[in-house]
């Protein structure tokens, strides 16, 4: 199996704090790999040293075995590397249609076009209507993102990132905050990501971890814990220990 | 596939051109003919309302403040002033471009400064900018004419053909021109994804980096073409009043500006437009009735304005309009409040 991504010995501290200790991760391709951890483990720094918001004290990134440590965000996304935020990360000015098209028109390339109108690329156009259609936002392409509901708001999260056509896609708790009623439509859209697709998912929330992953890491203060199969981590006394009391772990 | 010509329909509806809009430039086409005794004043607002285009295109599009715009007014301005007095591009509408280009690239040249930091920093900054010139048009007085300014412009006819006259007709179709034409320009771009970029870098710039947007590449492309403009204006000054002094780099010109664009409201161009409108009004009718205390009463509108929220006076303002379109046309105000604007 090949290596979509792949960390070596990532370190970074803030201030005397060690959140990521000597993190050495490998995700293979197409894998739903599962990152989860209690409260406070380094996950989300963790994320943001992969997307390259945040840079490491040392160590190295490498996406399809090539050394992305140094480049910036933008970069990456062109290298097919995108993600979704935990806590949404949206334009709350601007609608679910130009959102999503201009990550769209940023892929093909278009991003820079100063003349052209937007609307008037019927490849864009198509994509656009596509993404919009799997993810139920068509209702509401035309409305101001600030005025749509959360779920919505979610799921526009989601489809952002993968208007970005990515190879790797990283999930920042996908179903975070989302009501009950509108979960459903959330992890259904998870689910049904193209299997070339490689996933890394981080998750709280157990239930999911468990139907969706096929691999899990473990990480504990900002250090790599224990990674297997899900039946394996289940069983694994360590992770019950650190897990005990926040939440019991059945397969 | 229905759902993307409808996706097409909806992307472009903003720009499609508006009766309100239509309706507007060709009151100010109008004015033209109308005011015949008023032209230097309408020449004036015509002048301030292109630089307050320009604040608008980084400001209200791309988020980025600045307290120094006065720095590309004045370099437009003294660079067509110094072209025309020396003889060296006598052609009005070239030197107009060439004085918009040298105020471009300053516009690139401290773009990387501006850039870096976040809105505190970018004032400071901004306005250094600013000072730094009028300091060094004071220094440098054998070229500028210091504290007296350029003296003795003489403007030679558009195109060699059409003179400048002594009451400011020509001045004023010439800047309406001017000013027309780099909107058309602005509104084509603020409608490319290009423009959109700059709304989601405004946003949100976490997310725009996160979707593949070079957010630094795309601060530098607005503030240049916003310094362009800006010169533009700049010279437009120099060329209809024939003068160009230190002043066009006053603070107070940058301060203006500032409550320009806040009164005509950000981010639909028309902003600057109307305030510029707007702003000129009022600082007439108070000086008019209180020269010394006009300052206080412009003050307190834009007091007013905030407190009250702009989106709502722009409600009260339009009520009838949108109301009249509803009954007759039965559908939705064409004239709407500008979306962008919370």
């Amino acid at each position: 199996m090949t290596i979509a991504l792949e960390t070596q010995n990532l370190e970074k501290t803030f201030g005397g704090l060690r959140v990521t200790r000597d993190l050495s991760l490998k995700i293979e391709q197409g894998a739903r790999h599962a990152l989860i951890g209690p409260n406070g483990a380094g996950k989300t720094t963790v994320i943001n040293q992969l997307t390259g918001v945040l840079k490491p004290n040392s160590g190295r990134i490498l996406l399809e075995g090539q050394d992305i440590t140094d480049l910036p965000v933008h970069k990456r996304v062109l290298r097919g590397l995108s993600r979704t935020f935990q806590i949404n990360q949206l334009y709350p000015d601007l609608t679910p249609l130009e959102t999503i098209g201009l990550a769209v028109s940023e892929r093909l390339g278009h991003g820079g076009d100063w003349w052209r109108r937007m609307g008037t690329r019927s490849d864009v156009n198509d994509e656009i209507a596509d993404l919009l259609t799997r993810f139920h936002l068509l209702d509401v392409m035309n409305e101001e993102t600030v005025t749509l509901p959360y779920g919505k708001q979610r799921l526009l999260e989601i489809a952002v990132a993968i208007a970005a056509k990515p190879r790797v896609l990283l999930l920042d708790e996908p179903a975070a905050g989302v009501p009950e009623s509108e979960r459903h439509d959330i992890l259904a859209v998870v689910g049904s990501l193209p299997r070339d697709v490689t996933v890394l998912l981080i998750e709280h929330d157990m239930d999911l971890v468990f139907s969706f992953a096929d691999r899990i890491s473990v990480l504990v203060s900002g250090a790599l814990l224990t990674e297997g199969p899900p039946e394996q981590v289940a069983r694994d006394p360590q992770v019950k220990a650190v897990y005990l009391g926040e939440e019991a772990v059945n397969v | 596939m229905t759902a993307s010509s409808d996706v097409g329909y909806h992307a472009q509806r903003q720009a499609r051109w508006h009766y309100g809009e239509v309706a507007f430039w060709l009151i100010v086409l109008g004015c033209g003919f109308l005011f015949p005794s008023r032209y230097l004043i309408m020449t004036d607002i015509l002048r301030l309302a292109l630089f307050t285009m320009s604040l608008d295109l980084i400001l209200g599009y791309a988020g980025i403040v600045s307290l120094g715009h006065a720095a590309f007014f004045g370099v437009g301005a003294y660079a067509a002033g110094l072209l025309a007095l020396h003889g060296i591009i006598t052609e009005p509408v070239l030197a107009l471009v060439v004085a918009g280009l040298a105020a471009m690239v300053l516009g690139f040249a401290t773009s990387f400064l501006v850039i870096r930091g976040v809105d505190l920093t970018r004032l400071m900054v901004t306005l250094g900018i600013a000072l730094l010139l009028e300091a060094l048009a004071e220094r440098f007085s054998n070229i500028t004419g210091g504290t007296d300014g350029l003296q003795g412009i003489e403007m030679q006819p558009i195109f060699g053909e059409i003179p400048f006259d002594m009451f400011g007709k020509t001045g004023f179709f010439y800047s309406l021109a001017v000013l027309f034409l780099l909107f058309l320009f602005a509104r084509r771009v603020v409608h490319s994804p290009f423009g959109l970029s700059l709304r989601a870098i405004k946003n949100n710039p976490l997310r725009a980096a996160a979707i593949g947007i070079p957010v630094n590449r795309r601060l530098i492309a607005i503030y240049t073409l916003a310094a362009f403009y800006a010169g533009i204006a700049g010279a437009l000054f120099t060329q209809t009043t024939a003068i160009a002094s230190l002043d066009v780099f006053a603070f107070e010109r940058s301060a203006d500006l500032m409550l320009v664009l806040v009164i005509g409201g950000t981010g639909y161009l028309y902003g600057g437009l109307i305030g510029a409108v707007i702003f000129r009004m009022l600082q007439e009718f108070f000086s008019t009735i209180t020269p010394q205390y006009w300052q206080f009463w412009i003050g307190l509108v834009l007091v007013v304005i905030v407190l009250v929220g702009r989106q709502r006076l722009h409600r009260w303002v339009l009520y009838v309009p949108n109301l009249v379109i509803k009954q007759v046309m039965g559908r939705k105000a064409v004239v709407a409040v500008p979306e962008s604007d919370s």
